[in-house]
Formats: C-alpha cells, structure tokens, sequence
C-alpha cells in the first residue's frame, strides 16, 4: 500500500496521508480528553470555591481525580503524538515509518485512556493521577494506564523511526529543522518517562491483584515522579517546540542562533528530567546530596535552558519585526505584533506566563529548604497551573488555530471569538495561578474538600486572606472553563460546520526539501534591545521573588 | 561550495545524532535520579 | 530560513553568536550558580534544613515507642475540643513521636519556646501531609519510616497540624495541635 502526499494550498506544508490521518485522531482524542477534564475541572473548581462548595467529599476526590489524568496525561500525550508526527513526517517532507504500527499505538491509548475512565466513575479508584501507595486502586486503573504508557512509547519510536526513514531517503538535507530537534528532544524525555513509568506501574498493578504484598511508600515516590515529573518535562520541550513554531509560521522569524537553540534543547535532554526530584524534597529517605544534584537540574543548567528559549524566541520575533521595518524605539516590534491573530497571542501569552509565574514559582519551590514552605499546598496546582496550562494547553491552543484550516481543511468558524479565545483564557489563568498560590502562600492544603474542616475535632481557621483567594480562583476559574469549553465548541463545530477548504494537490512521491539558494554571507545583523529589556524585567522579578521566600523561611521554626 | 568540504564540528555531529542523544537523555537521569536515588532507600537503617 | 525548516547553513555550529543573546546566557549562567550556591550555603550557614534522619521502623513498633512517650509526660487529658487526646509535654531535648493516621495526629504535645526537640513522625496506614500551621512548615509522613527531624519553636502559641497529603474520605478532618509555652 502506497502512501500519497498532500501539499497544504494554504501553508505549502506536505502531508503524508497516513501521517495526516493519525495527527486528526490524536489530535481529536486529546480534545475530547480536554472536554472531560474540563467537566471535571468545573466540579472541582465549584467545589473548591468556598462559598459554592458544591460537591459531596467523594464525588470532589472522584472529579478531582478524572481531572488531573485527563488533563495532565490524556489530553497532553494525545496531542503531543499530533505534534511528533508533525514534527517528523510533516516538517521533514517524509513519509511516516511504520504508520500501522503507529495506529496500534493510537488504540492502546484509546482504549487505556477508556479503561482507566471507567475504573474512576465506577468509584473505588479515587486515588488521585499520583495513586500513591498504600492506598489501592481497582487493577484496571493501573492497566489502563499501562496501556496507554505502551501506545505511547510506540508513538515515540514511529517518530525516531520516521527521523531515520527521512534521512535514509534523503527527504532533506543537512540538520533537522529547529522545531524537529526540539520535538525529539520531547520523544527522548518521553522514552525516560515511559520506561519509568513502566518500573512502578506494573509491579504497582501486581500488587493489586495480590501477588505482591507491598511495595515501599519512599521507592514508588522516587520512581513515580521519574515518571510524573518528566511527563511535564515532554510537555515543556513540545511547547517550546511550539513557540518556535509560531515564530516561525507567524512572522517567519529565524532562531537567532541555531547552535545556542539546540545547545538549550540538549541541556534539556541531559538535565530536564532530573527535576522529578522537586517532589521529594520533604520526604525522608533520600539525602540532601541526591536532592541538591537534582533538583537543581545538576547546577540549574535547565533552568538557564529556559532562560535561553524565553529571550532566543521573543528576540527571533524582534529581529523578524525590526527587519520588517518596525525599528521605532524599543518597543515598536511588539506593539504591532499581530495581537489579533490567536496562533501570535497565545503563543506570547503562553511564552509570559510560563516565564513568570511558571519558571518563577518552579524554581522557588524546587529549591530544597524552600520546598518546605509550600510542599502539598495548593500553591503547587497554582504552580503547574501556569505551567501546563497557561504554558501547554495554551501553546497547543494557539497552534490548533493554526491547523484547522492546514490539517483538516476547515474554515475556522467564529473568527469573532478566536481573536478573544487566547486573552480570555489565558488571563484568566494568570489569574487562577496567582490567587491559588497566594492561598498556598498562606498554607492552604491542595487536594483538600473542606477548607473549613467541617466535622474535625480541632479545625483550624484559615486566614480571612485564603478564603479570599480560593474565592478568586473559584471566579476566575470559572471564567477559564468558559474560555476552554469556547474553544472547545469552536473547534468542533469548526471542524463540523466550517467551509471545507480544498485539498490542494495530491502526490505519490514527497518533493524533497530544498534549501532556498545560499546568499553569500549572512543577513545583515538586527540587535534585540526590546527583548533584552524584557529579560532584565524577568531577572529582576525573579531575583526579587526567590530572596523574599528565603527571609521567609528564616522566620519559621528552627529545624535542623 | 567551499564549506561543502569542511568537516562538520563535533558538537553539531553530536545534536544530529538522535540516538547518542537518546541514550544520553536515558542514562544521566537513570544513574543520577533513579540509580542513586533508589540506593539511598535501600540503604536507610533500621530503627532499633 | 525558520525554525520548522532545516538550517540553511551546512555548519551552524560556527556561526557568531549575538552580542545581547550572549550577555543574557552569561547572566542567566551566573544566576543559575547563585541559587545552587544557595542552597548549600543554607545547608552551612540556614537556621531551617530538613534533616535527613530517617530509619526503617514499623507500626507497632512506631506506636509503641509513641505511647511509652505519652505514659511518661501526659500533663493532662484533653478536653472534648481536643478529641480527649492526652496532653503531653515532655522535656526539653527529648525525643517525641507523632503519629499520623485515619484521620488523627496524635498525641498533643506542648513544648517550650526556644527549646529543641527530636520530633519522629510515621504513619500507621496511608501517607499523610504534616502541615504546621500557621508557620506552613510542610513535611511528607510515610508509613514504615521514622522520620527524625529536630525542630525548636520560635514564638509560643497554638499550632494546627492540618493533613495535606490526600488520605481518604476523611483527610479534610484530619487536623491536630501543638502547644508552645
Ligand atoms: C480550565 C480550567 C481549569 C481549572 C479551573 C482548573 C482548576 C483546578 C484546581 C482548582 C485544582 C486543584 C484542586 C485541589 O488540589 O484541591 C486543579 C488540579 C489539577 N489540575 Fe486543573 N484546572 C483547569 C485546567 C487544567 C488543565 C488544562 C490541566 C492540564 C493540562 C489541569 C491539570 C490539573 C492537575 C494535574 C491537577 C492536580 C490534580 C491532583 O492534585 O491530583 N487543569 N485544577
Ligand atoms: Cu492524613
Ligand atoms: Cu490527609
């Protein structure tokens, strides 16, 4: 069976067919994932709000429970298997390896993703997507994460076999594009997470079915955040893939310098994953040795990765704008970027506030003693709400704009709303992660029903400050879902109702990438003081930021 | 072209070469995380 | 040409780099040094370090040492508001045992300011969240383990031990107290 290739009319993209097809599936499964974790997130949102308050103790740990998985695993993995097909078959001009095996991949996600849903509505799996041990889950919760883990580790290896199909078939000639290596750099961190995952999973499993009889409480912690860190690791490398991407598609911006890009991105690969230890950092068993290494990414060398992506890719959008004539003052580039084009704004606003509240707070509170401040607090969902949504969901958002029209060939309906899509859910996330971790600033206990301890011998009282923030994150997290469930509506409907869009021509060869013609020597060199200054404002907010916390602790209880 | 002759530096050879890549980004975190991480709760004493 | 094609330079890896780009990775790189040299220096210098003292214990063995502590220092026994638990205020510099299980911290200790104590924390059935409140000092309890973490209040009052690590159905009554004197 031949595979034939479309060329995009609208973007010139070439997409194997079969390539094309799965992208579609993933892509769908991951909405509908998002769907449910959306519904759950409103359970869990009313419930957390305390003058609502809404559900009973076990239907909020059941919802809450649905909504971490959903989120954080099914709707992010499926799409991230969109965007390594992308990345490999699409980018590299490709056929896709083996794409009957990626499709076993595609139904043991599938079918995981339903299992492990079942097991939580039936109840007696409320045990939260970390299910730490003692506490037991029914056995088809953990398989159907197995499965799901197993699809995809096979999606993984389609995408590097795809890469080495590629340069067998010389489909392009000398390195990958950018955005290919940064989602490599995803599958490899992925690969670790899966493998990881597998180590505790399944003797996990075993376990409850009764053929082994314990498993130690700090071991299934070390090893399940290997996994459970590090699938955020995949998530922050595929959404800088995706930052680069949009700089690219929206204003043809060049990385300013492939080599510093790609040197971030391998500092990434060696030193990202290391960062599971963020959760462990007030446990007992593991030495403070093991816990400085790497938390600390080694010596921060992720973190300064990081930094690196966040100037390299505002400073590609400064120099494209700037060589386009936008050279007036510092800001000028910026204030006429595109801010009604949502691929732009929700990349910028996914590339902001992923820098400022997510790395920030990341980073505080990955600081050994520093932990010991907020560790189970809801100040960590505050956290990670900045970073996989403001920072992923967002990022894929935008990025699906993009591919209503390329990849299923609709006209996206409501432009109305696209425009607004990005600011009223992505501020309004800004929102939610700030007043979620000033409520754990204040101590407030993630996870939690009742903030009130209703029916406790010997409650306690929350400052007056906590109720008001949960209240804030009750609103404006509200307002977020109807920014998710807009989107939601407007994808689907889009890709119901839209004007269907023509194909464009189909082939049964790929056209090789070809490199534009050498121009002797290198474009003229535009600087980047707008971004330089906007780093500045970064490093000053996050200097400021850490010490702060630091005189905090040297406040509390002396321990030693 | 001229540069079409030049060696190609290390570094690049090393980023275009996903599976030393791989097992880069497999092996540092499994002996620095896991590895280690693992032996230091295998070692923790008994209380008496 | 752009990120999603391939370089358009045979050799990038010899390309000049930016000027501003590399002040901000020298910056960044410098930054980066500082908070690891942070955390070191905390560990030398800091008033408040985790201690890693941990050993393997059981339950039994856990709740026995816990009860031998409450034989010997109960003051008194609790009121109704403070579930009839035993009071207990052992001396200065000894050991005390906290346990965490469904849904209670137990016993109450009353402690004297400005004095240390080697405080063991377990759990007798999941894992619970020693939360200290309101200092928010947060502390990860694991059935099987001893944790043995010396801590010397700085401020007397009334402390709330809330449970944030999710234990069940119960977790958001699971509150207990500390008395420092
Ligand atoms: C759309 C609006 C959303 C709202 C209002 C929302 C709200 C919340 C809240 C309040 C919590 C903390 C509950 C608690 O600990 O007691 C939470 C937990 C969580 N959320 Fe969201 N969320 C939203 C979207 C998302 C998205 C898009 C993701 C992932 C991509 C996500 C991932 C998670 C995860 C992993 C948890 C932790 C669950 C746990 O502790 O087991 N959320 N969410
Ligand atoms: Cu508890
Ligand atoms: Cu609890």
């Amino acid at each position: 069976m031949a595979t034939t290739y479309r060329i995009c009319p609208r973007s010139g993209l070439q997409f194997d067919t079969d390539a094309e097809k799965l992208m579609r599936w993933n892509a769908v499964a991951g909405v509908l994932a998002l769907l449910l974790g959306g519904i759950m997130a409103l359970g869990v949102i009313l419930t957390r709000w305390p003058a609502v308050h809404l559900l009973p103790a076990d239907q909020f740990y059941l919802a809450l429970t649905s909504h971490g998985i959903n989120m954080l695993l099914f709707w992010i993995i499926f799409f991230e298997m969109a965007v390594l097909y992308f990345a490999s078959s699409t980018l590299l001009h490709c056929r896709l390896a083996t794409p009957k095996i990626a499709w076993a991949g595609f139904w043991l996600m599938a079918i995981g993703a339903i299992m492990t849903n079942v097991a939580i509505f039936q109840g007696e799996s409320s045990v939260m997507f970390t299910s730490y041990v003692p506490m037991q889950a029914k056995p088809h919760f953990y398989l159907g994460l197995i499965l799901f883990a197993v699809g995809a580790l096979i999606g993984c290896f389609v995408f590097l076999g795809t890469l080495v199909v590629a340069k067998a078939e010389k489909t392009y000639e000398g390195s990958i594009p950018l955005v290919t290596f940064g989602a490599l750099t995803a599958a490899i961190i992925a690969i670790f997470t899966i493998a990881s995952g597998a180590v505790i999973l399944i003797p996990t499993f075993l376990w409850s079915l009764g053929y082994i009889r314990e498993i130690d409480t700090i071991m299934y912690r070390v090893v399940w955040w290997a996994m459970g860190h590090s699938s955020q690791q995949i998530n922050v490398s595929a959404h800088v893939a995706i930052w680069y991407a949009g700089a690219a598609i929206v204003f043809g911006a060049k990385p300013m310098s492939e080599k510093v890009s790609r040197s971030a991105f391998l500092l990434y690969i060696l030193f990202l994953q290391l960062a599971s230890a963020h959760h462990l950092l007030s446990d007992p068993g593991v030495g403070s040795e093991w816990k400085v290494v790497n938390t600390s990414y080694f010596m921060y060398f992720a973190v300064l990765a990081s930094m690196i992506h966040g100037m390299t890719i505002p400073g590609a959008i400064e120099q494209a704008q700037r060589a386009k004539g936008y050279n007036k003052g510092l800001f000028e580039w910026l204030r006429k970027a595109p801010w009604g084009n949502p691929a732009f704004s929700a990349v910028f606003l996914s590339l902001v506030g992923f820098g400022f509240l997510g790395g920030i707070s990341g980073v505080m509170m990955g600081t050994e003693q520093l932990n010991l401040l907020i560790h189970n607090t809801i100040y960590v969902p505050g956290h990670f709400h900045a970073t996989v949504v403001i920072g992923t969901t967002l990022a894929f958002m935008g990025l699906t704009y993009f591919l209503v029209p390329v990849l299923f060939k609709r006209e996206v309906l409501f432009p109305g709303f696209a425009k607004l899509q990005p600011y009223l859910f992505g501020l309004s996330m800004y929102v939610v992660a700030l007043v979620m971790m000033g409520a754990g600033t204040l101590g407030v206990s993630r996870r939690h029903w009742d903030m009130a301890f209703a029916g406790s011998g010997m409650a306690y009282e929350w400052p007056g400050a906590a109720y008001l923030m949960m209240g804030l994150t009750g609103i404006f997290g509200v307002i977020a879902i109807i920014g998710g469930a807009g989107w939601i509506l407007q994808v689907v409907l889009s890709l119901l109702f839209g004007k269907k869009l023509d194909d464009g021509e189909t082939r049964s060869t790929p056209i090789p990438l070809t490199l534009p013609p050498q121009t002797g020597g290198h474009a003229a060199h535009v600087a980047t003081p707008g971004t330089m200054v906007l780093a500045l404002v970064f490093l000053v907010s996050f200097i400021l930021y850490y010490f702060v916390n630091w005189k905090y602790l040297s406040s509390l209880w002396g321990m030693a | 072209m001229a540069d079409q002759e030049e060696r190609v530096p290390v570094m690049q050879q090393v980023l275009d070469n996903p599976f030393l890549l791989l097992f880069l980004g497999i092996t540092v975190p499994t002996v620095l995380y896991i590895v280690w991480g693992v032996m230091e709760v295998a070692n923790i004493a008994v209380a008496r | 040409m752009s990120a999603i094609s391939p370089p358009a330079e045979r050799i990038w890896w010899k390309q000049p780099i930016d000027k501003l780009e590399f002040t901000w990775i020298a910056i960044a790189f410098v930054w980066s040094l500082v908070m690891f040299v942070m955390m070191v220096y905390w560990h030398v210098a800091g008033g408040q370090n985790l201690s890693n003292e941990t050993y393997k214990t059981t339950k039994e063995m856990f709740a026995a040492k816990a009860q031998a502590v409450v034989d010997k220092y109960t003051v008194r026994a609790g009121t109704a508001a403070e579930k009839e638990f035993p009071v207990v205020a052992p001396p200065a510099g000894s050991d005390i045992y906290l346990i965490g299980r469904l849904w209670d911290w137990w016993p109450i200790y009353e402690l004297e300011k400005g004095k240390t104590y080697k405080l063991h924390l377990s759990a007798m059935d999941y894992m619970h969240g020693f939360s200290l409140q309101p200092q928010n000092i947060n502390i990860q309890v694991h059935p099987n383990y001893d944790h043995v973490v010396k801590i010397t209040p700085n401020q007397s009052g009334t402390y709330s031990i809330v449970c944030n690590e999710y234990c069940g159905i119960g977790h958001h009554t699971m509150v207990g107290r500390i008395y420092v004197k």
